[in-house]
């Protein structure tokens, strides 16, 4: 969001229906999205509450997409890639292996349970390792509940302060 | 600084000048003086018709001149209370253009660092568990309170730190903790001149395009990070890149116009001039520089090192919470 800009509510999640958590799955595309194309030729089910985007190398997978992700709204991410040693681009991967330890610290410092984000190695044979990981994450997600942080961010007064209730006042 | 020689918009005669603070420590302030003799020049341009920290005005001053009267009002410091809120809102009115001065007003700053933690367990650790304190009464602070003369209505804490643009509208940003002097001598001449860039909440001046490394004398030996210190354990080599000696050195994600200052005396780059890149994120941009020269080959390795890093999230956003994006702890 860029400065100034004026920000309508967010629209409220988990009222009208039933709460389904929205997860966004970074896959690198040689093996990760091969591996849930895999799945997908082999009739493996696993729950439709992630979405997938593919790009070319975990490696490239910038950490700034994993906290907008949350920022707008998912309730889980995961970030797959090719297993240490597979990776097309010779090191990408290495860089992943090095940066998401550091996410997930920095995640659990802004509160967002260990539980959202999760990062593996999943080759292009592994579909059922990826319909197991998909359903393992969306269950456990299910088990935190959602984290809504739009309407979050709304309610403290980001993007318009006004009508803010100022904290404290109590007996 | 780009400039496509847009006029200030003004009225005739002496430009006025206003300065607020909000929730920052006046370092701001003093920055404007870091300008030395040349306040004498500015002086004898500018009128300065709103400056809490050095001249006594009174908000209602302010209240009662008409709209759009200051020209130029450089505000520092985020909104923390319902009374930053107000004069934000205020100065907004009553002035044409409103610069966010400073890495407070701008990307929340070190009061930002405050929206780790919730407000009650601020009040807790100020009002309560500190032990230098003593407050038997457990009192805390009110924004209502009865005096013989009548209700007072005081100012309240907010749930977050926020910056100045997420309540009013921002025409220019000057980044910095505080601004160098020189890069606000330039701006100041630019606005005197009539040489300031198209308005847009976007701009940042005083500063440049590029990141502090740019700007930094010291080599790289393009050797990667075995391990981590921190300033205290270990004396830095002279002219060697402080990140690769393994000091956690913000220069690669922070927007450069400060003249490299810190890597010059031997200490690390905070990151007060905010993010370098398109990104607001300041923090996530040093996270994955940090990927890219950590020396592990396998994944517990990698682990280890990066716990050696001690509070990686206060050290990444120090001066730019409030503009990450997630902005605050949940």
């Amino acid at each position: 969001m860029s400065q100034g800009e004026s920000v309508q509510p967010p629209a409220e999640t988990g009222t009208s229906q039933a709460w389904e958590p929205r997860i966004i799955a970074f896959l690198c595309y040689w093996c990760s999205y091969t591996g849930a194309d895999n799945a997908g030729t082999a009739r493996l089910k696993y729950p439709a509450n992630v979405d997938i985007i593919r790009v070319m190398c975990s490696g490239r997978i910038d950490p700034d997409l994993i906290m907008t992700a949350f920022a707008r709204g998912a309730d889980g991410v995961m970030v797959c890639g090719c297993h240490i040693g597979d990776c097309h681009y010779i090191a990408g991967n290495h860089k992943t292996m090095a940066r998401m330890p550091l996410v997930s610290r920095v995640l659990q410092d802004f509160g967002i349970e260990p539980e959202r984000f999760v990062h593996e190695w999943v080759s292009a044979a592994e579909g059922d390792k990826f319909a197991k990981l998909v359903r393992q994450v969306t269950e456990q997600v299910c088990q935190v509940g959602p984290l809504d942080w739009p309407r979050r961010m709304y309610e403290r007064g980001v993007g318009h302060g006004q009508d803010l209730q100022p904290w404290g006042d109590r007996a | 600084m780009t400039t496509n020689g847009a006029e200030i918009d003004r009225q005739p005669g002496k430009l006025r000048v206003g300065m607020h603070w909000a929730s920052s420590c006046g370092g701001c302030d003093i920055s404007l003086l870091e300008i030395g003799e040349h306040l004498l020049e500015l002086i004898e341009v500018a009128d300065i018709v709103f400056w809490p920290c050095a001249a006594d005005f009174k908000y209602r001053t302010v209240a009662d001149y008409p709209d759009g009267y200051i020209d130029v009002c450089l505000f520092n410091g985020g909104i923390r209370s319902s009374e930053h809120e107000r004069l934000a809102r205020l100065l907004r009115r009553k002035s044409r253009t409103l610069v966010a001065y400073g890495a407070c007003a701008m990307d929340g700053g070190i009061p930002a660092l405050a929206n780790l933690k919730s407000p009650r367990e601020i009040y807790d650790a100020v009002y309560h568990s500190n032990p230098t304190l003593h407050n038997p009464g457990h009192v805390e602070p009110k924004t209502q309170w009865a005096t013989p003369l009548g209700e007072l209505d005081l100012p309240g804490m907010y749930p977050q730190v926020l910056r100045l643009g997420d309540i009013v509208d921002v025409d220019y940003q000057i980044p910095g903790c505080p601004p160098v002097g020189a890069q606000v001598w330039k701006v100041l001449q630019a606005v005197v001149a009539g040489e300031v860039p198209a308005r847009n909440s976007a701009v940042r001046v005083g500063c440049d395009n590029r990141s502090v490394c740019d700007e930094c004398p010291r080599e790289k030996r393009k050797t990667r990070i075995k391990a981590f210190k921190r300033p205290h354990m270990a004396v830095p080599e002279p002219n060697w890149c402080l990140l690769e000696q393994g000091f956690v050195c913000l220069g690669a994600s922070t927007r450069s116009g400060c003249g490299a200052q810190c890597p010059k005396a031997e200490m690390t780059c905070r990151g007060c001039y905010g993010s370098a890149g398109l990104s607001s994120d300041q923090g996530t941009a040093m996270l994955s520089a940090l990927g890219s020269v950590i020396d592990a080959v396998t994944e517990d390795r990698a682990r280890e090192v990066v716990d050696e890093i001690v509070d990686p999230t206060g050290t990444f956003y120090r001066f730019s919470l409030a503009s990450s994006a997630l902005k605050a702890r949940r």
